[in-house]
């Protein structure tokens, strides 16, 4: 059996799978998987990219998704009337003060000889810098949110289509990648480990904590959508003449299309991707990269720059987590801070890449799609085992209650079950690298 | 007075939670440390693994309140305490057995073992959900303070209260107990100095004779001891929910990291250096500061340079610096 | 610790060499000859050839062997197989052909730990010490073995290197260059070795150091042990050798007492700079 044909039955049985789950649910949660599943697709991709091409080891995936949901917010939503008369501009001062105060700890830090004078005077910039901050930042804070704090009590967005947030949401994440790869790469790599571990965790914490950006965990919902909304949808009549036409109900036929359109954009975002990383792991620059992976020193001793390397495609790979990210909030219609847990945004992006095989991006596509699946019918399916289980129990016995309602906690297991066993019995992941 | 009001504020707001916030993470930070010295890896699923023993020891410690056996002003859950570690090395000695030896055996890469811990975690946390579920659970008994904030000001006088409770002075004097047994077996014993040796250069305690699965056995149940310890000590003095472990992994390793990873030493070190971070810089001041400034200075505020929920954030910047600064961690770590 | 492939250039100057050593008077020694005589030896690696794991041979049919109570030492130049051929008797490369012999007993199959145990005490060039543990926990770790008293051979171990006992609680590596080299010879002793196999022991000291390091190795041997030595200073070495091995690309080029090779005009032109 070629890799080819093997590739083809690997995708022939996923698309046999969610046509059975279409038939055995409904068509509509098979949407929703699928959609879900191309967005994790593109993580995995972004994941792929870092670690299956580089060896480097991003756990904080998380962080990324949250800033391509944040640059959804900022881009798509309109303006708050009077929040940046009111503080907008005072915040955006403090931030600036903050970077400055920062900029100016570092210049000291590179020209001030050492002594006790240096460790004197960047005590001395910060904690003034710190304070000013503040002083200007808490009351510009104030204000923003005292701002219609049941609906608003934020800066807002820009107001701009949504489509041009995923992008941004990329370069969020870019920035933001940047800034921890050039610290922690060129380390170890369980410190760029915990480092992304951290700087996830961080990331969340400022998005909870900081109202006046995205309201925290009040959330923000009524986002701007790429796709028409359903109650329009039934109200047009073109639409319902055509569902007539097919035999529809119009409003299962509304939901459907409104997903339908969604997961035509999602294709086209995941195909692009993939179009440009296959070109890109292929040319030479794709080549230099699996020779610094396989072999650091040699690499390094042939002059290529490694840690510089690293960090190109730590961002890179972040970028498209971050592009995830935006999609996902789009397709959510809202964000929420209060939902992104790591055990389902990093290390659950991670059994895709390594179940689907690292190293292969048309493995991460099926680890994604294939994953998502499995994530969202453990459930149910979890469930029907528990009913198998304790069909032979009275009802009402404890065990029996127990079992059942700790069904939905066999998700976890499961997927570490699928990660240990893939690892083990099959290492290089269902399409391995060639 | 005003001083001695404002000491009194300042230990019972800042040093006394710090220092048994110190005790655990450190703990918890001697767990990760001795499986990076001798397995060689880190282990993401240290913070889980406290979650399960933590778990057994709950469910041990509802059992015996069930059946009405307590200890007086102890809390029940240290007579449980011994089963939820015997649960914890059977489950650790098992996941070493059936998982990581076959890993050991083929000589693999550290970054597969840190996958490999991925999964474990993953297993570990659903194992934990499926027994007790996701929530918060008490399991806290026995007195509750040592000294209470009432007796406390009707003993001295004072304006300011100092309360100390039960699980904060248990959680320090365990720990010290906890640490000296540690430290006096790693130096003094001869199994523990082999341990010793074979983190320090395999290839050498091989040649000597030292057999490298009873070290790495030895290591696995001092790691889930102390992740028991670790983990009913703070569930005592927080509160037991899956998910709060599995986000102390966090703090854990920048305590480990910051100490120099491999060096038992420095993680209780380490340990500290976060928790007193931690809590000072989330600290509203207020309460010191007004009896500290003279009049005319009293803060409008909170004094609060961070707000508690950044607490993470905390533990991040400080790993960070001692990155930027000191790769190897304030007591040099091993550099693999 | 991969053995360093001889580069090209000097490669061909050996096997010149080797050329002519084949016309040499002293080598390769014929049969019944003292020297390549095996049977009296205490430990002996007779006609090895391999190499390491799925690599090429780096041994050819080589001999090496130390009499009870003599210092032997192998030289040659870099590449030549000196430490892969100690490796070879300690068990640590797959031999395709030969037998070793400790105290006439076949150990050939035996683990690198199970020769240890029967009397094989082995400084391995680099990461020779506990670096992070003190002086005396080093000596106890080369203990580890033995079940009965240490005590005995510590002291022993601390009148052949008195430095050591004074830095006794001192942690071994922040110790001098020579000084470590003491404890990981002293660590090696203290298996109560019936050989001793020392991979370069003067590696990176200064020369005042390396005089030092072989006054305390000839009392070694004095104490009955029979040494083994791999060495880069070759001249030094022979100096204290009662028997010498030149190897050259994995065999046997010339072998002799250590006053012959260093009397021998040959292999001085070639390996001890004239």
């Amino acid at each position: 059996m070629t890799g080819k044909q093997r590739n083809i039955i690997y995708f022939g049985f996923v698309i046999v799978l969610m046509l059975a789950t279409g038939i055995f649910t409904s068509w509509n949660s098979v949407l929703f998987i699928i959609n879900f599943g191309l967005i994790s697709a593109v993580m995995a991709l972004g994941v792929n990219l870092q670690w299956g091409f580089a060896g480097l080891f991003n756990v904080g995936i998380m962080g990324f998704v949250a800033l391509g949901g944040l640059a959804t917010v900022l881009v798509a939503m309109p303006p708050t009337q009077g929040a940046w008369t009111a503080g907008g501009l005072g915040i955006l001062t403090a931030l600036l003060m903050g970077a400055a105060t920062v900029a100016f700890a570092v210049l000291a830090y590179t020209r001030l000889t050492l002594g006790k004078l240096r460790t004197l005077i960047i005590m001395g910039i910060l904690i003034s810098g710190f304070v000013f901050y503040r002083v200007v930042f808490d009351p510009a804070v104030d204000a923003v949110e005292a701002i219609n704090p049941s609906l608003e009590g934020y800066l807002g967005g820009l107001n701009l289509p949504v489509l041009i947030a995923w992008p941004i949401g990329g370069i969020f994440a870019a920035g933001a990648a940047w800034l921890i790869g050039k610290t922690a790469l060129g380390l170890r790599s369980d410190y760029l480990a915990i480092a992304t571990l951290g700087i996830a965790e961080i990331i969340i914490a400022i998005i909870k904590n900081e109202d006046w950006l995205a309201r925290g965990v009040k959330n923000v919902s009524g986002l701007p959508r790429p796709a028409p909304y359903e109650v329009d949808l039934q109200n047009d009549l073109g639409f319902i003449q055509m569902t007539g036409k097919l035999g529809i109900d119009p409003i299962l036929a509304s939901t459907l299309f409104v997903k339908l359109v969604y997961a035509i954009l999602f294709i086209a975002v995941l195909a692009i991707l993939f179009v440009l990383l296959q070109r890109a792991v292929n040319s030479p620059w794709g080549r230099m990269m699996r020779a610094i992976r396989d072999n650091e020193v040699a690499a390094e001793a042939m002059g290529k720059n490694v840690t510089a390397r690293h960090l190109q495609v730590f961002v890179l790979g972040s970028a498209i987590c971050g592009i995830a990210g935006a999609m996902m909030t789009t397709l959510d219609g809202q964000l929420t801070p209060g939902t992104y847990q790591p055990l389902r945004f990093t290390f659950l992006i991670w059994v895709m890449v390594i179940v689907g095989g690292s190293g292969n991006n048309l493995g991460a596509v099926l680890g994604g799609l294939l994953i998502w699946w499995l994530w969202v019918m453990v459930e149910p399916l979890g469930l029907g085992v528990m009913k198998f289980i304790t069909s032979g129990m009275t009802e009402g016995y404890w065990l029996k209650k127990h079992l059942m309602e700790s069904a939905a906690h066999m998700r976890l297991f499961t997927m570490g079950l699928v990660l240990l066993l893939v690892l083990r019995f099959s290492p290089n992941g269902l399409i391995p690298e060639k | 007075m005003d001083l001695l009001n404002a000491l009194v504020a300042l230990s019972n707001f800042v040093l006394i939670p710090a220092i048994a916030y110190g005790s655990q993470l450190a703990l918890g930070a001697l767990g990760v440390t001795l499986i990076y010295g001798i397995l060689r890896f880190s282990n993401f699923a240290h913070g889980d693994t406290m979650a399960f023993g933590t778990m057994v020891t709950v469910l041990f410690t509802w059992w015996f309140q069930s059946k009405g056996i307590t200890i007086g002003p102890l809390p029940t859950a240290l007579l449980a305490l011994p089963f939820g570690i015997m649960g914890c090395i059977i489950l650790i000695l098992a996941t070493d057995r059936i998982i990581y030896r076959f890993y050991r055996v083929q000589k693999a890469k550290p970054v597969i073992f840190v996958i490999v811990s991925l999964g474990v975690m993953f297993i570990m946390n659903g194992i934990v959900r499926f027994v007790i579920g996701p929530n918060d659970q008490r399991f806290l008994d026995g007195e509750r303070f040592i000294i209470s904030v009432r007796n406390f000001k009707a003993l001295t006088g004072l304006q300011e209260g100092l309360a100390i409770k039960t699980t904060q002075g248990l959680t320090v004097i365990t720990a010290i107990i906890v640490v000296g047994v540690l430290f006096y077996f790693l130096n003094h014993t001869r199994t523990g100095k082999s341990m010793r040796a074979y983190s320090d250069n395999e290839d050498l305690a091989l040649l000597s004779g030292i057999n490298p699965d009873k070290v790495v056995i030895i290591t696995w149940l001092i790691v889930a001891t102390l992740a028991t310890i670790a983990g009913v000590l703070y569930g005592l003095d927080k509160s037991f929910k899956p998910f709060t472990y599995f986000q102390l992994l966090l703090p854990i390793f920048a305590a480990a990291i910051v100490g120099g990873l491999g060096n038992p030493i420095g993680a209780i070190a380490g340990g500290f250096t976060i928790a007193f971070s931690e809590v000072t810089i989330t600290y509203a001041w207020k309460k010191v500061a007004i009896y500290v400034l003279p009049e005319g200075l009293k803060p409008d505020g909170l004094v609060q340079l961070l707000s508690t929920d950044y607490k993470f954030a905390v533990s991040f910047a400080i790993l960070l610096i001692v990155l930027l600064f000191k790769p190897t961690g304030l007591f040099s770590g091993k550099s693999v | 610790m991969s053995e360093i492939p001889p580069q090209s250039d000097s490669d061909e100057n050996y096997h010149s060499l080797s050329e002519q050593a084949e016309a040499h008077a002293l080598a390769p020694l014929s049969e019944g000859d003292k020297l390549t005589d095996t049977s009296n030896a205490f430990l002996v690696g007779e006609s090895m050839s391999g190499g390491y794991k799925n690599g090429p041979d780096i041994l050819h049919n080589c001999t090496i062997a130390v009499d009870p109570g003599e210092i032997a030492v192998i030289v040659g130049p870099n590449g030549a197989g000196k430490s892969t051929a100690m490796k070879a008797m300690l068990g640590m490369i797959n031999l395709s052909q030969g037998i070793i012999r400790l105290d006439n007993e076949n150990i050939t199959t035996l683990t690198p730990q199970d020769r240890v145990v029967k009397g094989m005490g082995f400084v391995p060039q680099t990461s020779n010490i506990f670096t992070s543990m003190t002086v005396e926990e080093n000596l106890e770790m080369g203990a580890f073995t033995r079940r009965d008293k240490i005590s005995g051979t510590m002291t022993q171990v601390y009148d052949l290197f008195p430095v050591l006992k004074d830095k006794r609680y001192q942690v071994a590596g922040e110790l001098s260059g020579g000084q470590r080299q003491q404890v990981a010879v002293g660590r090696a002793l203290m298996t109560q070795p019936k050989v001793l196999l020392l991979d370069e022991p003067t590696a990176g000291v200064s020369p005042i150091v390396m005089d030092e390091l072989f006054d305390r190795i000839i009392e070694v041997a004095r104490v009955g042990i029979p040494i083994l030595m791999v060495e880069q200073n070759a001249r030094q070495a022979l100096e204290i050798a009662d028997k010498g091995y030149v190897m050259v690309q994995g065999r046997n080029a010339y072998s002799g007492t250590g006053r012959q090779l260093l009397a021998d005009t040959k292999v001085r032109k070639s390996f001890l700079g004239g």
